[in-house]
């Protein structure tokens, strides 16, 4: 029993509350962020110790985005949020734990950068996959992941939706045709991006990865630009990465002021070229000029040309029975 | 508090309060009050939403491809464990003693590390992969793989419940058989098999039962496509990280009235050995 | 076949040196088929984690995250083994010592977690004290978190390994039977005495050996503890989860470094294990 006692005494003072202004913030992101924000905090922890003297820890979190909006909803205590998805962070506004106008709260939509969808196939293209018309073909085996828990993957999902409005023009029976052949296609959807790339890369499953972009010419650098190569298609879809500060947990904790000042340090010079070194597409002119040779020219649309925005995709596409349930039927 | 007096009269030691309360509200806080919920949640669902979740097609699959795996896995375990516990209780030969140690590994070893060692073995280029691929033997990301794995974290049950039952076998009953003019065949399969069939099955339930609900090797290999190596594990986990919490309570429930029926069949076979044991 | 039955079967107490071609075969598939099913695994881990040196595995396990996951890893087996070992060790006094109505029955309900998968233990926690769950909203308007905290690993670490000292005590202490004690309280001893001076002296190697089961799936236990973590990098990971982490990571290196720390204390755990048989054994 003494033993159980000091166990319990033990453990309570490990993980009691830290009642006085705490020093470290938590930040749940997405799951391919897992090198940007590794990069990012290293260099963040300095620069806040010489503003506001306090040397602080970032702890992260990975996963899929939306199933990081479901884990803060289950009790994670994020203090902020990197997401890759608007609808992520508008279901944490809807359950009052982001403010309900946060967007605007940052510059750019709250999103201090961003990425498309694009391809990685293998080495010299064997498929000839060039661009989405191509998803539909038999034999071809597509990795992206699970659009029920990857923002990545709705993504994808919307990218190719877009692309087959255009082509089709917006005939739903044509559209749902192909969308079904597409998703027919995929062997395993993972539930995170990042297990996506594992699955394509280090598993050699699948001729195609469907990723952000960010991720497709990070991994082309790390598994090697003669096993893979990088396929832009010539049109794809504007993915903004929005972050949040989670109002609900900063002001419980009192973690205000460290977790807005990280948040701004994306949109800093520094911030931004990290960013652009990982690949991610940036508004800062100095970063978006050293990084411009990376990024093939695409024509981007967004949700709110194509689908009359976030609000609307919501119900119409992702809720339980809607345009992605018809589509995903090996889900 | 009349029959707690009068049990307590019946007995000589003391300590009956104490150990009966420690013991109820601990397994009443940490066993019950989580099976209510994970049940109370179930319960909500009604009776013609519970069916059709865990009647949907990608579960079929997944009690096909989970239950399939777990009795291949256990008559391997079958075969291998008989062997192990019949060549360790019977010879003495070089390295036995590194071998009844290592039967263990299984159970020492974490689940997850396992995956890993396995994963990596039948990679393409693994130190197995390389000569089953050319095969076309494909254990890595296909059902050989989930299969390998159960068996791997399941493999000291039989082992273990056959092996203090062998050493137990008194000499004089096989002597007797042999004199009475039995063959070999015959003795060990009229006498020394169904002294050990009770611990024999035990053994096996219990590997079948501990296959079933394997997990964390099982991720490593099996690379999750639904309908070809998902198992019910696994998709509670994904129902989970789709937040669809009914479907992940109702399958949980399937999972944990196999996990009854397979304690109440172990329970059933341990009464039986303990009656055999008393026979001989 | 038949000779070999023919000789080894004779005098079938106590193992025999072998002595046909089929005992030796029989002994040869146990060679092969241990070094493969057994060994490999062992050798391929402990070779791999090993294989740029060992400043290069100790660099690796002593990366901020790897090392906090050791340390989660440790504290847990530190606050669940004890608590288990006076569970352990109640229930089986309680089940052995006393006869009482529903005693099978009860018996029979410790052992339930030894057979439910991990994954289900993790759900029905989750189902209790998520912010969704039976009480995880009474339980945060004190402001008490159990979710995605250490606490829940502990919690669910207690679940899943709360059978484990009381299954090997069990059968031990029913065989011993209770007339040690008996006598010892006719003498005029009390309870804690008669415990630690009769019962304790004759249960000490089963407990041991229950208690190192115990640790060794605490340690390992992976399926319950992903669901409950929320996977806060050096927070809530504990080593087995790290492990898949930095494979997804693409961090090999770090994964194997990490699964071989995992794998030598298995290796002590068996090494122990072997030692307490033979105590136990007499």
């Amino acid at each position: 029993m003494k033993k159980l006692l000091s166990g319990l005494a033990l453990a309570a003072a490990l993980s009691s509350p830290v009642l006085a202004q705490p020093t470290d913030i938590l930040n749940v992101s997405y799951d391919i962020s897992r090198e940007l924000f590794e990069a990012v905090n290293a260099k963040f922890v300095p620069s806040y110790a010489a503003d506001a003297g306090v040397t602080v820890t970032v702890n992260q979190s990975h996963a899929g985005s939306s199933k990081q909006a479901g884990l803060i909803k289950e009790g994670l205590e994020g203090d902020v949020v990197t997401f890759n998805q608007v609808i992520d962070i508008d279901t944490l506004a809807k359950a009052e734990y982001v403010a309900a106008d946060w967007k605007a709260k940052f510059a750019n939509n709250a999103s201090p950068f961003y990425s498309l969808p694009a391809f990685l196939v293998r080495e010299g293209n064997p498929k000839a996959i060039n661009g989405w018309a191509d998803l539909a073909k038999d034999g071809v085996q597509i990795i992206f992941p699970n659009p029920k828990t990857s923002g990545n993957g709705r993504y994808t999902y919307l990218a190719a939706r877009a692309w087959a409005t255009e082509e089709y023009a917006s005939d739903e029976a044509k559209i749902e045709e192909y969308l079904k052949k597409v998703f027919a296609n995929v062997p395993v959807f993972e539930t995170g991006g990042r297990a996506a790339t594992t699955t394509f890369v280090e598993n050699g499953i699948g001729d195609v990865l469907i990723t952000f972009e960010a991720e497709v010419l990070g991994t082309l650098k790390i598994a090697g630009e003669d096993k893979f190569d990088a396929v832009s298609p010539a049109v794809s879809l504007l993915a903004e990465f929005p972050v949040a500060v989670v109002d609900k947990v900063v002001d419980a904790r009192g973690s205000r002021a460290i977790a807005e000042a990280y948040l701004n340090y994306l949109y800093s010079p520094e911030g931004q070229d990290i960013a652009g070194a990982f690949f991610h597409r940036v508004h800062e002119e100095a970063a978006v000029a050293k990084y411009a040779g990376q990024f093939p020219e695409v024509r981007l649309v967004t949700v709110e040309d194509v689908f009359g925005g976030w609000d609307k995709v919501q119900p119409e596409h992702f809720a339980e029975g809607g345009l992605l349930d018809k589509v995903f039927l090996n889900q | 508090m009349a029959t707690a007096g009068t049990i307590k009269r019946k007995h000589l030691l003391p300590g009956f309060n104490l150990t009966l309360g420690v013991t109820l509200s601990y397994l009443v806080l940490i066993v019950a009050l989580p099976l209510s919920a994970m049940l109370l949640k179930t319960a909500g669902l009604g009776w013609s939403e519970f069916w059709r979740i865990v009647s949907s097609p990608r579960a079929m699959s997944a009690y096909w491809i989970t239950f399939s795996s777990a009795g291949a896995a256990a008559i391997f375990n079958a075969f291998f464990g008989m062997l192990l516990a019949w060549v360790l209780v019977r010879y003495e030969f070089p390295g036995k003693r590194l071998i009844d140690a290592l039967v263990d590994l299984p159970f020492a070893l974490p689940t997850a590390v396992a995956g890993l060692a396995l994963v990596t073995l039948f990679a393409p280029l693994g130190w197995y992969g390389q000569f089953l691929e050319p095969l076309g033997i494909k254990v890595h990301f296909s059902q050989l793989g989930i299969i390998a794995a159960m068996a791997f974290t399941s493999l000291p049950f039989v082992v273990r419940t056959v092996q203090p039952v062998l050493e137990d076998i008194p000499g004089d009953v096989e002597e007797a058989a042999r004199t009475l003019g039995a063959t070999p065949r015959q003795v060990f399969w009229r006498v020394l098999f169904p002294l050990v069939l009770p611990a024999f099955t035990a053994g096996t339930t219990l590997c079948f039962a501990r296959a079933i609900g394997e997990f964390g090797a099982v991720v490593f290999i099996a690379g999750n496509l639904p309908g070809k190596t998902e198992i019910v594990s696994l998709l509670i986990f994904i129902r989970l990280d789709e937040h669809n919490y009914p479907a992940a309570a109702a399958l949980a429930t399937v999972l944990l009235a196999v996990a009854f029926l397979s304690l109440l069949l172990t329970n059933i076979l341990q009464a039986w050995q303990l009656r055999y044991a008393d026979k001989h | 076949m038949q000779t070999s039955t023919d000789r080894n079967v004779r005098g079938t107490s106590g193992a025999q040196k072998p002595r046909s071609a089929a005992a030796w075969s029989l002994i040869g598939l146990v060679y092969v088929l241990g070094a493969l099913v057994l060994a490999m695994p062992l050798v391929l881990i402990i070779a791999t984690g090993f294989r740029n040196g060992l400043a290069a595995w100790l660099a690796s396990n002593l990366e901020p995250d790897t090392l906090h996951a050791i340390w989660l890893t440790v504290l847990t087996a530190i606050v669940v083994v004890p608590i288990n070992i006076v569970f352990g060790v109640c229930a089986a006094w309680l089940v052995t010592r006393f006869r009482f109505p529903g005693r099978r029955l009860l018996m029979t309900f410790i052992d339930i977690p030894f057979s439910i998968s991990p994954i289900v233990a993790g759900v029905v926690y989750l189902f209790l004290y998520g912010a969704q769950g039976l009480f995880g909203p009474l339980l945060e308007s004190f402001g008490i978190k159990i979710m995605f905290t250490v606490w829940a690993i502990f919690l669910v670490s207690l679940f899943v390994t709360s059978p484990f000292v009381a299954r090997e005590l069990i059968p031990l202490m029913e065989q011993q039977g209770s007339e040690d004690e008996e006598a010892a309280l006719s003498l005029g001893a009390n309870g804690w005495q008669i415990f630690w001076n009769v019962t304790l002296p004759n249960i000490k190697w089963a407990l041991l050996y229950g208690a190192l089961l115990c640790t060794a799936r605490v340690i390992g236990e992976f399926g319950a503890v992903s669901v409950v973590s929320g996977a806060i990098r050096s927070k809530t990971m504990t080593l087995p989860l790290q492990i898949e982490l930095l494979f997804n990571d693409f961090n090999v290196a770090g994964a194997f470094a990490a699964a071989s720390t995992l794998t030598l204390l298995a290796v002590v755990t068996i090494v122990a294990k072997g030692l307490l048989e033979n105590k136990k054994g007499g």
